[in-house]
C-alpha cells in the first residue's frame, strides 16, 4: 500500500515537473517573440536578425542553418515574413500551442497599442490639432511610400533590367488604373508564370539534346 | 457577411503579398479604400504612419486596427487569422515538400516578377497622398514638409517614428 502511494506521488510528482518544464517552454516562446515583435521596427523583414537572435542565440531551439532553411522556406511562401517564422518555429519548439503563442507574442502588443492609440485620435477628431496632425502626416508617409517604390524598382531593375522593369511597370499601371483589373489577380498570373515558365538552364540543355539527336 | 468581407479583405494581400508585409500595403489599400470603402485615402495613410511609428510586423498592424475598426475585437480576429494563418498553415503542411523547392530559381522568380506591380501600386499610393496633402494643406506645406521628412529619413537617417511624431507636433501646433 505504501509503495504504491509513493510511486503514485512520484508520479504526479513528475507530471508536475514536466507541466512546469513544458509551462517554462511556453513562456520562453512567449518572451522571445514578444521581443521581437516590440523591438523590431519596420515591418517583417527587419525583425529576422532579432528572430535569429532570440531563436539560434539565446534559447538555442535550433541552429544557424536549420534557421536558415525555415528562413529561405517562410520567402517562398506568400504573406507577412514575421508570423510565418513566429509560426513555425513556436509549431517546431511546441506543438500547436507553442505555434499560436508565438503567433501572438509577436503582433498582440503592437496591434493593441495601435487601436488605442488611433480610437483615441479619432474620437477627438473634432479637434483642429488633431485634423492638422492628419494633414501634417500625410506628406511624410507619401514620402515612404515614394522611397518604398524606389526600392521595389531598384531591385526589379537588378534582376530584370530597366528596360522590362518599365514595361511591366507601364503594361501593370495600364491594367490596374485604366482596364480597372484587380491588382491580386495580375499578381497571382505573373506568379502562375514564374511557376509555369521552364528554368533557361534547362532550356539550354534540351536545344542541345535536340541538337545533337 | 461582414466578417466575412474582412475575411476577403486580408486573404487576398496575404496570399499574393510575396516578399513580406511592406508589399503588401498597397493590396490592403486596395481592398480596404478601393473596394469596400472602409477608409479613406486619409485615414489609411494616418493608421500607415501610426503602424510605420510602432514596432512589429506591419501587415498585421494593419489587419488588426481595420478589423477591429469595421467589426470591433472579432473583426480584429478575422483579419489577422486571414493574413497569417492560410500561409502558415501551408509552411506548416507542406514543409517537406517546401524544402525541395525553397531553393529552385522558379521562388527566386516569383518575387521578382511581380515587383513592379508592386512598385506601381505603391507609386499610385504615394501620388494620391501628394494629392490629398496638396488639397487640403496647399502646395508649400506638402513640397515642405516632404522635402524636410525626406532628407531627415534618406540622407540623415533618423528613424521614421521620430519623423512621424515631428510631423504631427509640427500639425497639431501649425497647421490646426
Amino acid at each position: 500500500m505504501d509503495e504504491q502511494n509513493r510511486e503514485l506521488t512520484e508520479q504526479s510528482l513528475l507530471i508536475n515537473l514536466m507541466r512546469d518544464l513544458i509551462n517554462m517552454k511556453q513562456w520562453h516562446i512567449f518572451l522571445a517573440f514578444f521581443r521581437v515583435g516590440i523591438l523590431g521596427y519596420g515591418g517583417g523583414p527587419s525583425s529576422i536578425p532579432l528572430v535569429q537572435k532570440e531563436v539560434v542565440e539565446k534559447y538555442k531551439w535550433m541552429d544557424d542553418e536549420e534557421f536558415a532553411n525555415i528562413l529561405a522556406l517562410g520567402n517562398s511562401l506568400p504573406g507577412p515574413i514575421a508570423t510565418k517564422m513566429a509560426g513555425y518555429i513556436g509549431y517546431r519548439v511546441s506543438g500547436i500551442i507553442g505555434m499560436i503563442n508565438a503567433v501572438l507574442a509577436t503582433i498582440v502588443p503592437t496591434i493593441l497599442i495601435m487601436i488605442v492609440l488611433l480610437t483615441f485620435l479619432s474620437s477627438m477628431s473634432d479637434q483642429p490639432w488633431v485634423a492638422g496632425m492628419t494633414q501634417a502626416v500625410v506628406p511624410v508617409v507619401g514620402v515612404m511610400l515614394a522611397t518604398l517604390t524606389y526600392d521595389f524598382l531598384k531591385k526589379a531593375k537588378g534582376a530584370l533590367g530597366w528596360v522590362i522593369t518599365i514595361i511591366m511597370a507601364v503594361i501593370s499601371a495600364l491594367l490596374i488604373e485604366w482596364a480597372g483589373i484587380h491588382p491580386g489577380i495580375i499578381i497571382a498570373i505573373l506568379l502562375i508564370f514564374a511557376l509555369v515558365k521552364p528554368d533557361k538552364a534547362k532550356q539550354k540543355d534540351n536545344q542541345k539534346e535536340g541538337q545533337s539527336s | 457577411m461582414k466578417y466575412w468581407d474582412i475575411f476577403v479583405a486580408f486573404f487576398i494581400p496575404g496570399i499574393v503579398g510575396y516578399g513580406g508585409g511592406p508589399a503588401s500595403i498597397p493590396l490592403v489599400e486596395n481592398e480596404v479604400v478601393d473596394r469596400y470603402g472602409w477608409m479613406s485615402v486619409n485615414d489609411f495613410s494616418e493608421m500607415l504612419a501610426m503602424a510605420n511609428a510602432l514596432p512589429g510586423p506591419i501587415a498585421t498592424k494593419m489587419a488588426g486596427y481595420i478589423g477591429y475598426q469595421q467589426g470591433g475585437v472579432l473583426g480584429s480576429i478575422v483579419g489577422i487569422f486571414a493574413t497569417v494563418a492560410p500561409s502558415l498553415i501551408l509552411m506548416v503542411v507542406l514543409l517537406s515538400i517546401l524544402l525541395r523547392f525553397k531553393d529552385s530559381p522558379k521562388v527566386k522568380r516569383m518575387t521578382t516578377l511581380i515587383r513592379p506591380t508592386i512598385a506601381v501600386l505603391l507609386g499610385v499610393m504615394a501620388f494620391n497622398l501628394f494629392h490629398t496633402s496638396y488639397i487640403d494643406s496647399g502646395v508649400w506645406q506638402m513640397l515642405g514638409i516632404g522635402l524636410v521628412s525626406f532628407i531627415l529619413m534618406e540622407k540623415v537617417k533618423l528613424h521614421p517614428a521620430f519623423v512621424i511624431l515631428g510631423s504631427l507636433i509640427y500639425g497639431a501646433v501649425f497647421l490646426s
